[in-house]
């Protein structure tokens, strides 16, 4: 599903190299998790991934079902398939968060050739899952994330999610900020497209989620690259006993 | 103290060019604001209040030209229940107007009714205007006052069944337009007005309201797309106790636009709100200029203006609340903002707030910026295509003044006008 080889990025503003040779690949069907240390370059990777600018890849490639995603436009990359849930989910005042998922919704049918979504269907639809999120009919009127709490701003991360069925997701910390039972709501949306062949990335700094969400594949990033691999142990390794002496194994 | 001979001879040239319509109700208020008029002299650059806006086009005679322009859309407000009264090049056009009979209202013409000697409006036409003038001087609407050639005057007495919509059309490529309008509205009344077009190549235009206690007033005006037309016009509004002005301004293309309102409010309990969303593409100036005077207790001021410019084009807002002594508990709110789509285009503002009362909430804030890159980002991210997005983003920009309108249908039809023009520029 997704392929990351050699993958060199720097700040597009100073000399300064983030990414330093990230190899990784998420196959469909399967959840991997990245962990590692704060600065260590996860955001950077799911940034570089959906495009966002101010970032220089100087080597490596990354496609998508075999398509060079580094060459796209961010909307392109959506398209295609590829969903970031942010880290810090951005405000937009004055656009609502109802119109701004059917204009993705209707954006993506449209790059991709398919008919466009009644706005009946598209509010049966979201009605359904903001549901089963259990988000409020009132947040889907207020402007995006404007005055969300910072759990609120996660679940509509996942109901975006939910709505637009990407192939590829990357979750970076979704979980922070979500209380136990949004946290199983998260997960169970999750696992629910993890059934249907789509591919997980899932960003994080704790094992709790991983208890919901179990993962095929654990990554340990540090210092702009995957130092290590393993299975789910190696999340119950970090949460034990943090990151030096798997930094030091490797060093 | 005398004027400087440059401001002089540009006063008298322009004089020179028109004639003071004699007679009737009018002629002593017109040749008071003739000599006011040349005793302020018309404004130059040189003025302090038109230090962002280079006046001389619409002072200079003859009228700069300005091609006509059909637009390959639907007149505006066309689904809006409406009398209409429309001016082509300044000129009544009875054929395309409805009749001027309306329950609860009287209408006349200003070029009719000056054969008359006595009429409801003397009290009013040219009074707000004159009293308008200070403490900051406006000679292009002493100008109008003198020699208006027409003009809508209407006395609203019972709340009407429908709005009242001035319609303006620009058929010839020199015209040079000179229309007053005057509004009463009885104490209970409640009456909507409504005014769309380019009107000329110059509009010069003034509408005087008065507006009894607990009297209230929309105005949606939606100024024309001609893009070489030049307009400059003045709202005079005087405010009774316990009543409601709300006023918005769409002005879409244009070469050069200078909107000046004037609002006194001097009965307590009184609310105005005027609100603009203006965008502009390369050889467009749009300059509000707004001046807000509260003089009783308690009264609520709003001044709403979004602007989003492109190619090298500029806006200007220059805006204040005066808070005169005992006005205590004004609320008054103004805030300007513009969205900068590139480099070229530029936002000029001078916010200000003078305030003699000590029980007052006042606040302004003015700001220029360009697109949120991250909001940008954001819905990228989610698949809107970048044109796309930014569209959305400018219409989120405008919302604040586009929510000034209270009726959904009319604010309906703002926003419909403003994304179509987004998608005629951004899409280049
Ligand atoms: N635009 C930028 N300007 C300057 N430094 C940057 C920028 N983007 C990323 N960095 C730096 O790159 C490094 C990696 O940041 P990144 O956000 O990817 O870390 P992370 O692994 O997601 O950390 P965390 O666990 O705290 O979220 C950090 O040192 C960060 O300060
Ligand atoms: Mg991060």
């Amino acid at each position: 599903m997704l392929n990351i080889k050699n993958l060199h990025v720097k700040l597009e503003e100073e000399d300064k190299q983030i990414l330093k040779g990230v190899d990784l690949t998420v196959e469909a069907g399967k959840v991997h998790a990245i962990m590692g240390p704060n600065g260590s370059g996860k955001s950077t990777l799911s940034y570089v991934l959906s495009g966002r600018d101010g970032y220089e890849v100087t080597e490596g490639e990354a496609t998508l079902e075999g398509a060079d995603i580094l060459e796209m436009e961010p909307e392109e990359r959506a398209a295609a398939g590829l969903f970031l849930a942010f880290q810090y989910p951005v405000e937009i005042p004055g656009v609502g968060n109802m119109t701004f998922l059917r204009t993705a919704v209707n954006a993506q049918r449209k790059a991709r050739g398919e008919e466009e979504v009644s706005a009946a269907d598209f509010l049966k639809l979201i009605r359904e899952r903001a549901k089963a999120l259990k988000i409020d009919a009132e947040m889907l009127k207020r402007a995006v994330n404007v005055g969300f709490s910072g759990g609120e701003k996660k679940r509509n991360e996942i109901l975006q999610m939910a709505m637009l069925e990407p192939k590829m997701c990357i979750l970076d910390e979704t979980d922070s900020g979500l209380d136990v039972d949004a946290m199983k709501l998260v997960a169970e949306g999750v696992n629910a497209l993890r059934g249907t062949g789509r591919g997980f990335l899932v960003i994080t700094h704790y094992q709790r989620l991983l208890d919901h969400i179990k993962p095929d594949v654990v990554h340990i990033m540090a210092d702009g690259r995957i130092v290590k691999t393993g299975g789910p142990e190696l999340a119950l390794e970090v949460e034990n006993n943090g990151y030096a002496d798997i930094l030091a194994e490797v060093a | 103290m005398g004027l400087p001979q440059q401001k002089m001879d540009a006063t008298e040239a322009r004089l020179a060019t028109l004639s003071l319509p004699q007679g009737g109700w009018t002629a002593a208020t017109r040749a008071d604001a003739l000599s006011r008029v040349r005793a302020m002299g018309l404004p130059s650059r040189r003025d302090e209040y038109w230090k962002y806006t280079r006046p001389e086009t619409l002072v200079d005679a003859p009228a700069p030209q300005a091609a006509i322009f059909s637009p390959d859309e639907a007149p505006i407000f066309g689904e809006i229940d409406r009398l209409r009264i429309v001016f082509v090049d300044g000129v009544f056009d009875p054929d395309a107007s409805d009749d001027l009979e309306l329950e609860g209202i009287v209408i006349d013409r200003l070029a009719e009714s000056t054969a008359h000697d006595i009429h409801w409006a003397k009290d009013l036409y040219g009074t707000l205007e004159a009293r308008g003038q200070d403490p900051v001087e406006r000679p292009l609407a002493a100008l109008n006052t003198a020699f208006a050639s027409d003009g809508a005057l209407i006395h609203v007495k019972k709340t009407p069944s429908k709005a009242i919509s001035l319609i303006y059309f620009h058929n010839d490529e020199t015209s040079d337009a000179i229309l007053h309008h005057v509004i009463k509205v009885d104490p209970g009344a409640e009456v909507t007005i409504l005014e769309n077009g380019p009107a000329a190549a110059r509009f010069n235009k003034c509408m005087e309201i008065d507006l009894a206690d607990t009297a209230k007033l929309h105005h949606v005006r939606a100024q024309g797309r001609d893009h070489e037309r030049r307009a400059a016009t003045h709202m005079f509004a005087r405010l009774g106790a316990e009543s409601v002005y709300k006023s918005f301004t769409l002005t879409v293309n244009g070469r050069l636009t200078r909107n000046e309102v004037v609002i006194e409010l001097t009965g307590d309990d009184a609310v105005a709100h005027v609100a603009g969303a203006c965008v502009g593409d390369g050889e467009f100036h749009h300059d509000d200029t707004v001046f807000v005077t509260h003089d009783a207790v308690n009264c609520e001021s709003r001044q709403v203006f979004k602007k989003v410019l492109r190619n090298g084009a500029t806006g200007v807002f220059q805006g204040k609340i005066l808070v005169k002594e005992g006005a205590q508990k004004t609320d008054g709110y103004q805030i300007s903002q513009s969205l900068l789509l590139d480099d070229d285009s530029q936002f000029l503002a001078k916010p200000e707030l003078e305030i003699y009362a000590d029980d007052v909430a006042c606040s302004h804030g003015s700001t220029s910026g360009a697109i949120d890159e991250d909001a940008l980002f954001y819905l990228r991210s989610r698949g809107v295509p970048e044109s796309e997005a930014t569209d959305l983003l400018t219409l989120a920009f405008l919302a604040e003044a586009v929510e000034e309108i209270e009726d959904e249908a009319l604010s309906d039809e703002i926003v419909s006008r403003l994304s179509a023009w987004l998608v005629r520029h951004s899409r280049g």
